[in-house]
Formats: structure tokens, C-alpha cells, sequence
């Protein structure tokens, strides 16, 4: 019998509805939040000494940080664990788990020269520019939520959520953003 | 809050880690061999020392790894047993004396240990 | 008849206290416009019902403890902290506030910091120590709870480089400021001292702020305290009455609010230092008439204070001292309205205390000191004590202190005790008479020499002893004034040094604050997580009522027009056992676990064999902790050789993917075996009933559903409603049924197309729960409470002969585990079929309870009326009760007792016929079999 395959595009027209479907979000000029929906996102976990050069993909090996590869995002989760947002098919092997995540956690954007400070109110990590700047990843709690934490470029952070816990964070997000 | 030394991740707030008890108590390798009292031993008894304590710590809401350190459980003073950045894994939790792993199991996977 | 000294006119803000409308200027606290105004009294006693006045200045006032009624109410306030504001309004308290009775309407909230160089304090210490550090590039925090910088600076109106010391203040403040990695937080008190470094400060932003008042959460390398020190008062005949106040406090009132505390004033003072002679010259100035200063140096002392009512302090009694103490000689009455009280001074050490931090006490000072800070910062505490707050007693020592503070290696001179500026005197604590019981320790509790002579006369021998047996020091001022002195002359009373009798302990939170703060914006909808399901939406719009399950809401039952939970759950029964119901089934948890022994990982973790799955195939498992004792139960899918997906139950999750990290992490590194959680990548609908089969025929018309192609305990993939679905034939409620698994995204589509079908009922977790037990199906962590073995629920048959091992297996061969009369899953018929058993209720076997102690058998676990067997049962814990199957037992509901029939715990269709959707047929593997 053949290993399902995780589903990509839908086969059919049948809508699809984000987690966060809805949410208007906050966009002002000190911050901006709003929900990137339907990232294919895919996690890989391997012993780092044996991840085939055939992957295609570069990962991550210092804990805590993320590159860009093969036209996908690759973040370090753990030392054996990366989670790769693009559109890329990766092989499973004997040494390689690959499982589709997609719809396991949604994407928000928290944007802006007020986003660390909004960020901080529920992170207990240390997002000063110097330690948390463009490149840096992690996985920690936000409010009261498990996250993954990934800081970009111009004060761009990605928030990524499990979908069941996303509406709970995206209310809090909004609530912490009336002092900014 | 205590600031608990993750091998890979760093200092991280005590409220993202599981706290996993004595270290070094490994599974036993032949259960069945075990007397009741043995097994209990196993099972139940733990060291409960004022002082210096290596202890088991999980980091359960980041890179989910286990790992040890010593914990000075008057003070709370905290010495990592294994740096970070070693690329293995860092901390085999279980290092007590009666073995790792079961010896039929060893034998079933061709396990390294 | 406001007095106001010229220089401190600002803008007229109006306020009320007891009822009376007064006048104060903006920069005032509530008690400095009190004393401008000449409200002298402003409390009442707690027990004794005394007058009180306004004694301090700052967070040290032990009396001016008022209560807020608008703009919120707030009880228990100093009035030395709250910055006035117009439209104020407050009375006095006699020792207890009142809670509002409406919500609070202001917004709290928590935030967190991270530095180098944490400084609790901006006065001159505090201030040149940030500079320090700001200076060297370092993340710095100054935290002060004052509105603006520098400490008692402002009190004492000394000079600081050149400048008045508050200009001075202001300008380091605003260099500060200026850098960017650096934090000034005024109106920060820091609380807490805790673990590691980690301290909690609660910033007070004002009425007028979004956000009331923050919790900061700040993570420090360094903690320098610069915490300063408290005026110490001394014990005489009525020392409570208002009038009497600290020296350092009516010196504030002058230099700072320009407010003049008296007209006629007698200092009274240890001579420890010159303090008391500044603050004289200070109030001379601002127009307060100096009668006398009692200085103990030259043996006289303030013996009494006498007054009356409201107005306080007329006459002060100073006596000569004689040999010995108690032994006074001539005394002098003086008429005053003021007695300033200097009896040497306390260093603020109580976060260096919380932070375990060892204290000395100081010969010279008669206060306690940190003392060696080696224990301290061995515990992974990097923390320096600066300034007053360790002993220093001059503005210039204050200063260099502050300086070296910030460096990076703690001088070793800091350990030490500072040098004394000169003039020293003695201490004196108090002025001993035959009657002490108006000679007060304690201002805020009313205790007094008397009430401590009583405790070390009941033989009470340490400070912590006497701290509870007459509440010293207890109060929500915790002993600020009072904790010295209560060892100091508690010592004395039993002829002991004050050095080995010590402190008492010192804990967070420095300073009162409300629950309102701590809870900050977790509360309501954000108290904590709710977790939802894709199809939440749908559940809420079509009236579902929900369960909470962990920090999940489940739809519990969907009442129709007119119905209660009772007929609600009786007709989604029905629906299943007799058409079709669908369940949203998503929060189950699931995990996928690869690899090439991911088969031997799941045989050694749950009871049964699960390598010998076929490739497509289903099988429901246990797992047991070590002692053998359930712990989940689920079903395992086998998708491909070397890959599972294992669910487990809504509540567990986590812990089964934790549990199963932990093996391969520490027992068994060896085993090739990856898991990772989906549980949000899948939504899932259960379809239930005899008529599922119809139904899903209808949605999946390409998938061969009959019973012989798509038996019992297997998945197919399959276009459900044109969407990619994962189906999986299992029941949980011993009815034909599907469970239909799509991604989450499109998880609302699949509900609302099986809801378009026009033949499916929906039903909860209630409905759910009733025809599980009706078949025996236990839940874990309702029917089990971790000391259940697999053979208690009767599933012996789930317990594997042949392998090995398995995590539990040994503990099954404990004479314990096999003992007959463990507690064994057994059902309950009540004798009247329409009587229900509460939850929880004990069984006993007698029919009238006996004398305690009652022998009891067992409780019962779930309890539900049953549509499909017309009555009312029970499922129970009972010991020995596979063996009582037919006895009468009685259920004790806390009133009456229960009669019931023990009966098998299987009570619906026990034979499985209905599996299949045709009575007749059965095929395959049982569910439970
Ligand atoms: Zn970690």
C-alpha cells in the first residue's frame, strides 16, 4: 500500500478556511498584524550527520536560527527537527521524517516598530535587536500559547500558532495593541 | 522563575521546561529478573538531597530535548553538566549503573548501546 | 489655612478627604496637602482606636493608611505615596479597607525586560551606578518608585556636583533617558527579588494611562540595590499621637511639598548622626519654630507625648537622664505640635534578603547590614548592595559607591562595612517607664513594649516567634518602622545582643499591591487559552452548548426548541443507536511516528502487539506508565511499514508525545523512530449509527463501503465531499461507524456537507459519553485515576503474553496488581431505573451506615440515563466487583443511600452484532477484542 502522500492543493474547488479567517488584524504605523494564511509548511527530523545531500535543501545547524533554502524557509526547531516553509517536496526516507504540518499552525504577522515591545508583553525570551535580530528563530511560549517565534528583516516577526490556539493569541495580540 | 540552562537553546524561564527527577535512575535492563522489592526500588525511591541534586529536565515547550544538570536544591544554584552546541545529544539522562536499555532490545533493533 | 513655603506654588488641584473638600498643589502627595491643609489626624487606630497622624514620608508611613473612593475605590492606600490628582476624593481607614463591589473598569497589564545592570533605586547611589553602567554600553534598568529621580535628594535639598541635588537628579535622569538601551521606570516599586535574578517590579502608570499600573518581569545580570534607608523612630509614652513623625519626614514636607508640618516643634534625637540637626535648621527656615532638641548624647530624652483627640501633640516631656536606664532624673514640659523623631537609620534590605542574602548587624549603625555578599551571589545571584541601603551615611560615600557598583567585578570594599563620618552616640531604642502599653513598636498593629514584654514573658525566644504571637511587624507596611526595633528590644528584654537574635524573614512583595495587578490582563475571555476546532463556528451558530475539556471547548449537546440537557442527550442517543450522528472528533490528539523501528517502538510502548499490524489496518491500544497503571488509550493506523499514526485521548496529547520523546531520548537513542504532533493538521468527523454507511456512500461516491471491502478496524483514503480524506472504520459507541479525517482547512466544508445531507443528527460529547459506557468503553481519567491497571477495566485481552517487555509489564507480576480484590470496572443498575447516581458517590454494602469507619467498596466513575436500555446505570470502581456481579451494593449520594444491582460493564449489545449496521453479520476483529 502505498505512504499517503500530505495533501497539497486541493484536488477540488472546495474552500478553504484559515484559522484566523476574518481577523481584521491591526494595521497602523507602529504596528501592523494580520494573518498569513495556508503556508505550506513541512517538518523534517534527522540525525544532522545524516541528512542526504539529495534533500536539496541547506538546514539550519546552529540552534535558534533560520535560513533561506531552496525557495523555502528552513527553521531549527530542536537538533534533529527543522520546519521547512515553502513549497518543496521533500523525500521521506529511512533517515529523513518528512510530515506535512501544513495545517497544524498558522502564520501571524506582527510587524512594526512596536512589535517587540507588544511581543514582550508575553515573551519571557530576550528580543533585543542584539540577541533576537533578523535570522533568529525559537520556539517559547507567547501569552499563554506555545510559538514559533522567527524574526525577519525591518521588524518583521512570524508567529506561528497551532490552529486551535490561534484565535485565543490573535484576541491577545489585538488586546495588547491598544497601548501602541 | 528559575533560569534553566537548555544545552541548545540557552537560559530559558523555568515555566518552559517539565521537571524529570533524579537523573542516572535508568530503566532496568531485565525487568523480569527484578525481586518485587527491586522493581519497587525502581519505581518509587528517589534521592531527595539538600544540596547538590542531578536532576532531569525536559525543555517542553522549545526544542523538546531532555537533558541533566545539577541543581543545589537549598539554593537553587544551577551547573550544567554538558555545554551547548555539542552536536550529541546532550545528556543520555539515563547513566545509572544497571544498564540502558533492555538487553532483548538491544538484540531486536541492533541498537548501539 | 493652607501653609505653602514660596517656591511651591503650582496648580490648585482639588480633592476630598472625609467629606471635606480641601485645596492642594500639583506635586503634592495626599498626606503633604493634608498637612498643608492642617489635617492632623488621618487614621484610627486598628485595636486601641487611637488617632492617628501622618508619621513618614514615603513607603515606610506606617498610620496615613487611607481608603480611595473615587476614582476607584481602592482600599488600604498610603497617603505619603498617592500623588494627588483633581477630583481626588478618600477617607480614613481604622486598620481596614473595603473592596469594590463593582469590576474594576481599569486596564492592567505584564511585561518583560531583559539588562545588564539592574538598579532598584535613583537616588544618589542608584543614579550614579546607572550612569556607570549606561555609560560603559551596557543594557541598563533604573527602576525608582518615586514620580521623579534622585532619591531623598529632594528632601534633604543637598547639592550634588555643583547643582541642587534635584536639578541634578533630573539631569542624570534625562542623560539616561536619552540612551537606547536604557530603561527609567519612575513609579516602579521593585516587589520581588526571586530565583536567578529575576525580579518583579509593578510600575504605577497613572490614572490617565491606557494601562493602570504594569507588572514588569525583568531578567537581570547584575542587581545593583540602591534601596536607601529608613528613618528609625524611638519607643516613648506616646509616641503614636499625631504630631509625632520622623525627623527625615518633616524635613521632606519642607525642602520637597514646601509644607511646613507643625508651628512649634521639639526634636528628638539618638545624635547617630546630624540628620535630626538638618532637618531642624530645614524646618527653622520654612518657618517652624524649634523649642528644644532632646539629645540622648547629652542624656536627655523625650519620655512622653501628651495630646488630645483630633488634634494631637500639645506637650512634650523631656527627662535627665540618671545612671542606668530607666533611671530619669528632672523633666521639662514643653508645649509643641511637633516632635521630630531621629533614631538613627535602617538600611532598606529587604531585597537583598529575599535574594538570600546574609545579614550583619552593624555595631555602629544598630541596624543590620548585608553582610558578606559571597552567599548571595553564589547562588547565582549577581547582586551589589550601594549606598545607604548598605550602611553608607554621606552623600559623598552614596555617590562613589554608586559608581563602583556597575563595575564588573564587585569591589571587594563593598563586603566591608563603611567607615562612620564621626559623632557617633548610642543607640537608643526606648525610653523605658513602668506602664509601656501606650509606648508603640508596631503603629499599624497597636503593639506595644508591653505586648513584646508579654510574648518574651511566655517564654517566646525568637524574633519569628514574637513576630507571630503580637503581630509586630505583620501589617501591610510589613514592619518597615517596627522591625528593628522589635528585635532591638526584644533583645534588650531578655539581655541578649541584638547580632544573634537577627531579623525576620523578609519576603516579596515589598510594597502592597492588588490582586487587580498580578492578574493583569489574564482574565476573562484571556484567562486562559480556549482552544477551538475548525468546525467551532458551526457548533456555536447551531446553539451547541460546550464542555470543556483540558483548554479545549467541545460541543456538548445541541438542545433543540424547548429541550434540556436531559431530552437533548436522550434524542442524540437515539439518533445513533437508531439512524446516524455525527461528532466532531477533531481534538483528538495524533501523532506521527516514522522510522524503521517505529513498530518496535510502539510494541514497547503500549500493552498489545502492534507490529503485527497490517499496512492499512486499525488497532485500538493501551498505554501504562512503569507501574503498570493506565495512563492513554487510543486507536493506531498503520500507513506504511515504517509509519503510524497514533491517536490519543483530547487531554493527553502533549503528555503521550512527551512520553514518548522521553524513551527514545533517554532509554533508547538507539531506536530510529521520529514523532511529530498533527493533532491541528487533521479535523475530524465521526459519523455513528446504522445508517453511516448510507451516508457516507452519498459523500465518498468512489469508495467501496460495504462491509466487505471496507471492513471493520481499517482506513481508506477516499474524495469525501471533493475533499481528500483519510476514513477510518472504528466505533467508539459499538454502533457502524466512520470516522472521516481531512486537513484542518478543510475540516467546516466536510461538517457542513455531512450536515447537507440532511440525514445525520449532531451530537456531543455527552451523547458520546452515554453510549461508550453503555457499551463498557472506559474513559481515561474519568473511569481511571492513574491507579487502574488494564485488567481492572476488564482488558486483559489489550495486555500482551508475548513480548518481552513493555513499559508496565513488570509491575503487573507485583502481588499488588494481582491482588482479588482490587478495584475492578463494573456496572451498576439502580433498583429504580430512574434514579441517578451522583458522580463520585462511595458504595457500600450495608444498608444503613454504620458508625465511621465505614468499610467502603468502590465509587462510582460515570453515571447517565440510557436511551437505548430505558433506565438509568452506572459504571463504578468496585473492589473485587467482577466477582459481586449480582450482588446489591448501595450508593451514598450524601443523603440517603442508593440501592443497586452490580452488574458486567458491558450493558448494550454485548455480543457486538450491531458493528456491521446489520445484526446479523460479524466479521473482522472486535474493537475490544
Ligand atoms: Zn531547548
Amino acid at each position: 500500500m502505498a505512504d499517503p502522500t500530505p495533501p497539497r492543493e486541493p484536488a477540488t474547488m472546495v474552500e478553504r478556511i484559515s484559522p484566523l479567517a476574518g481577523f481584521a488584524g491591526v494595521s497602523d504605523t507602529r504596528l501592523r498584524v494580520r494573518e498569513i494564511p495556508f503556508l505550506r509548511q513541512t517538518n523534517l527530523r534527522a540525525d544532522p550527520g545524516k541528512v542526504p545531500p539529495s534533500l536539496g535543501l541547506r538546514l539550519p545547524m546552529e540552534p535558534g536560527t533560520w535560513l533561506r533554502s531552496g525557495g523555502a524557509d528552513v527553521l531549527w526547531l530542536g537538533p534533529d527537527e527543522w520546519l521547512v516553509i515553502g513549497d518543496v517536496d521533500l523525500p521521506r526516507s529511512e533517515d529523513v521524517a518528512v510530515t506535512d504540518v501544513s495545517a497544524q499552525r498558522t502564520t501571524i504577522l506582527v510587524a512594526g516598530p512596536g512589535a517587540r515591545d507588544l511581543l514582550a508583553h508575553g515573551c519571557a525570551i530576550d528580543l533585543h535587536p542584539s540577541v533576537f535580530g533578523p535570522g533568529r528563530c525559537a520556539q517559547t511560549t507567547l501569552a499563554r500559547a506555545q510559538v514559533v517565534l522567527v524574526a525577519g528583516e525591518d521588524e518583521e516577526f512570524r508567529v506561528l500558532v497551532r490552529a486551535s490556539f490561534a484565535r485565543y493569541l490573535a484576541d491577545w495580540i489585538t488586546d495588547a495593541a491598544v497601548d501602541y | 522563575m528559575l533560569l534553566i540552562p537548555c544545552p541548545w537553546c540557552g537560559p530559558r524561564d523555568e515555566a518552559e521546561f517539565g521537571y524529570g527527577g533524579q537523573a542516572g535512575v535508568a530503566y532496568p535492563r531485565d525487568p523480569g529478573a527484578l525481586t518485587d522489592e527491586e522493581w519497587a526500588r525502581y519505581l518509587f525511591f528517589r534521592d531527595n538531597p539538600e544540596g547538590p541534586f542531578e536532576e532531569r529536565w525536559n525543555h517542553s515547550a522549545g526544542c523538546r530535548r531532555w537533558f541533566n544538570l545539577t541543581r543545589n536544591t537549598a539554593t537553587n544554584e544551577i551547573t550544567p553538566i554538558s555545554p551547548s552546541g555539542d552536536a550529541s545529544p546532550p545528556g543520555n539522562v539515563a547513566t545509572g549503573e544497571v544498564g540502558t536499555a533492555s538487553a532483548s532490545w538491544d538484540a531486536a533493533t541492533g541498537g548501539p548501546r | 489655612m493652607t501653609r505653602r513655603r514660596a517656591g511651591h506654588e503650582g496648580q490648585v488641584l482639588r480633592f476630598t478627604f472625609d467629606g471635606r473638600a480641601y485645596e492642594g498643589r500639583r506635586g503634592d502627595t495626599l498626606a503633604s496637602a493634608l498637612l498643608a491643609a492642617g489635617v492632623r489626624r488621618v487614621a484610627t487606630s486598628v485595636t486601641l482606636g487611637r488617632p492617628r497622624g501622618i508619621f513618614g514620608a514615603w513607603t515606610e508611613e506606617p498610620n496615613a493608611v487611607v481608603q480611595i473612593e473615587r476614582p476607584f475605590p481602592e482600599p488600604m492606600v498610603q497617603a505619603t505615596t498617592i500623588p494627588l490628582y483633581d477630583g481626588l476624593v478618600a477617607s480614613s481607614l481604622s486598620g481596614q479597607g473595603r473592596l469594590s463591589p463593582g469590576p474594576d473598569p481599569a486596564r492592567y497589564d505584564a511585561t518583560h525586560a531583559h539588562c545588564d545592570v539592574l538598579v532598584v533605586g535613583a537616588g544618589p547611589a542608584g543614579l550614579a551606578a546607572a550612569r556607570a553602567a549606561a555609560r560603559t554600553g551596557a543594557r541598563v534598568v533604573l527602576a525608582d518608585d518615586r514620580p521623579e529621580p534622585g532619591g531623598t535628594l529632594p528632601d534633604t535639598a543637598e547639592t550634588v556636583e555643583g547643582r541642587p541635588g534635584a536639578e541634578w537628579a533630573l539631569a542624570v535622569a534625562a542623560e539616561l533617558r536619552a540612551l537606547p538601551d536604557v530603561r527609567v521606570l519612575s513609579r516602579t516599586s521593585v516587589i520581588g527579588y526571586y530565583d536567578h535574578n529575576y525580579l518583579v517590579a509593578v510600575e504605577r502608570r497613572g490614572e490617565d494611562a491606557v494601562t493602570r499600573e504594569r507588572v514588569w518581569r525583568i531578567r537581570a545580570r547584575r542587581v545593583v540595590l540602591a534601596t536607601g534607608a529608613h528613618e528609625r523612630p524611638i519607643v516613648f509614652s506616646g509616641n503614636d499621637l499625631p504630631g509625632v513623625m520622623l525627623a527625615s519626614a518633616a524635613r521632606a514636607y519642607a525642602n520637597r511639598y514646601g509644607v511646613p508640618a507643625g508651628r512649634r516643634a521639639v526634636v528628638f534625637t539618638t545624635g547617630m548622626d546630624d540628620t535630626a540637626y538638618d532637618a531642624a535648621r530645614d524646618l527653622a527656615e520654612a518657618g517652624v519654630e524649634i523649642v528644644d532638641i532632646a539629645d540622648a548624647r547629652e542624656g536627655r530624652l523625650v519620655t512622653a507625648a501628651i495630646g488630645d483627640g483630633d488634634e494631637g501633640l500639645r506637650t512634650v516631656v523631656i527627662g535627665e537622664r540618671g545612671e542606668g536606664l530607666g533611671a530619669m532624673t528632672g523633666s521639662r514640659e514643653v508645649e509643641a505640635d511637633l516632635l521630630l523623631v531621629a533614631g538613627g537609620w535602617n538600611p532598606v534590605v529587604h531585597l537583598f534578603g529575599q535574594a538570600g542574602g546574609e545579614l550583619r548587624y552593624d555595631e555602629r549603625l544598630g541596624a543590620f547590614v548585608p553582610g558578606d555578599a559571597a552567599r548571595a551571589v553564589q547562588a547565582g545571584r549577581n547582586v551589589v548592595v550601594a549606598g545607604a541601603a548598605r550602611g553608607a551615611t554621606t552623600l559623598a560615600e552614596c555617590l562613589a559607591d554608586g559608581e563602583t557598583a556597575a563595575a564588573s567585578t564587585p569591589p571587594t570594599s563593598l563586603a566591608t562595612p563603611p567607615s562612620p563620618s564621626g559623632g557617633w552616640g548610642e543607640h537608643v531604642w526606648l525610653v523605658p517607664a513602668d506602664d509601656e502599653t501606650h509606648h508603640f513598636v508596631d503603629l499599624q498593629r497597636d503593639v506595644t513594649v508591653a505586648d513584646l514584654r508579654r510574648a518574651t514573658g511566655a517564654g517566646l525566644r525568637s524574633v519569628e516567634h514574637v513576630k507571630r504571637y503580637t503581630t509586630a511587624g505583620t501589617a501591610h507596611d510589613q514592619g518597615k518602622t517596627s522591625g528593628t526595633l522589635t528585635s532591638a528590644i526584644v533583645a534588650q528584654v531578655l539581655g541578649t545582643g541584638i547580632a544573634g537574635l537577627g531579623t525576620t524573614t523578609f519576603r516579596a512583595p515589598y510594597v502592597p499591591v492588588s490582586f487587580a495587578t498580578l492578574a493583569g490582563r489574564d482574565r476573562g475571555a484571556l484567562h486562559d487559552p480556549v482552544r477551538v476546532t475548525a468546525m467551532h463556528d458551526w457548533h456555536a451558530e447551531h446553539g451547541a452548548l460546550f464542555e470543556n475539556v483540558g483548554q479545549w471547548k467541545r460541543p456538548w449537546y445541541y438542545p433543540g426548541p424547548g429541550e434540556d440537557m436531559e431530552a437533548a442527550v436522550l434524542r442524540e442517543c437515539r439518533a445513533v443507536r437508531e439512524a446516524t450522528g455525527a461528532m466532531d472528533a477533531s481534538t483528538l490528539g495524533k501523532i506521527d511516528v516514522q522510522g524503521p523501528d517505529a513498530a518496535e517502538l510502539l510494541d514497547r510502548l503500549y500493552t498489545n502487539l502492534m507490529s503485527s499490524l497490517k499496512v492499512g489496518a486499525i488497532r485500538y491500544g493501551v498505554m501504562c506508565r512503569a507501574d503498570g497503571m493506565v495512563f492513554d488509550d487510543g486507536t493506531v493506523i498503520r500507513l506504511a511499514p515504517d509509519r503510524f499514526l497514533v491517536t490519543t485521548t483530547t487531554g493527553n496529547a502533549a503528555a503521550v508525545l512527551d512520553w514518548m520523546e522521553e524513551w527514545l531520548q533517554t532509554e533508547w537513542p538507539g531506536l530510529r523512530v521520529r514523532c511529530t504532533s498533527v493533532t491541528e493538521q487533521w479535523a475530524t468527523v465521526a459519523l455513528a449509527g446504522p445508517g453511516s454507511r448510507a451516508v457516507l456512500a452519498s459523500l465518498a461516491p468512489d469508495l467501496a463501503v460495504d462491509a466487505e471491502s471496507f471492513p471493520f478496524m481499517t482506513w481508506r483514503d477516499a474524495e469525501v465531499a471533493g475533499i481528500e480524506a483519510r476514513v477510518c472504520r472504528i466505533s467508539f459507541s459499538g454502533e457502524l461507524a466512520y470516522e472521516i479525517n481531512v486537513s484542518w482547512w478543510h475540516g467546516l466544508a466536510l461538517w457542513k456537507a455531512v450536515q447537507a445531507t440532511g440525514a445525520v443528527t449532531p451530537y456531543g460529547t455527552e451523547t458520546m459519553h452515554v453510549l461508550r459506557a453503555e457499551k463498557g468503553y472506559p474513559i481515561i481519567g474519568q473511569d481511571t485515576d492513574g491507579t487502574v491497571t488494564p485488567a481492572d477495566l476488564g482488558m486483559g485481552w489489550v495486555v500482551s503474553k508475548s513480548k518481552p517487555d513493555f513499559v508496565g509489564k513488570r509491575s503487573f507480576a507485583r502481588a499488588d496488581t494481582a491482588r482479588p480484590d482490587r478495584r475492578h470496572l463494573v456496572g451498576l443498575l439502580p433498583e429504580d431505573p430512574d434514579a441517578l447516581l451522583p458522580e463520585g458517590a462511595q458504595l457500600v454494602a450495608c444498608e444503613r451506615l454504620p458508625e465511621p469507619p465505614v468499610p467502603m467498596l468502590g465509587h462510582v466513575t460515570s453515571s447517565y440515563r440510557s436511551a437505548a436500555l430505558g433506565r438509568t446505570f452506572a459504571l463504578a470502581l468496585v473492589s473485587g466487583g467482577r466477582d459481586r456481579v449480582g450482588e446489591r451494593l448501595h450508593a451514598y449520594t450524601g443523603e440517603t443511600l442508593i440501592p443497586v444491582t452490580v452488574t458486567h460493564h458491558v450493558l448494550y449489545d454485548p455480543e457486538g452484532t450491531r458493528r456491521d449496521g446489520r445484526p446479523d453479520t460479524s466479521e473482522g476483529a472486535r474493537h475490544d477484542g
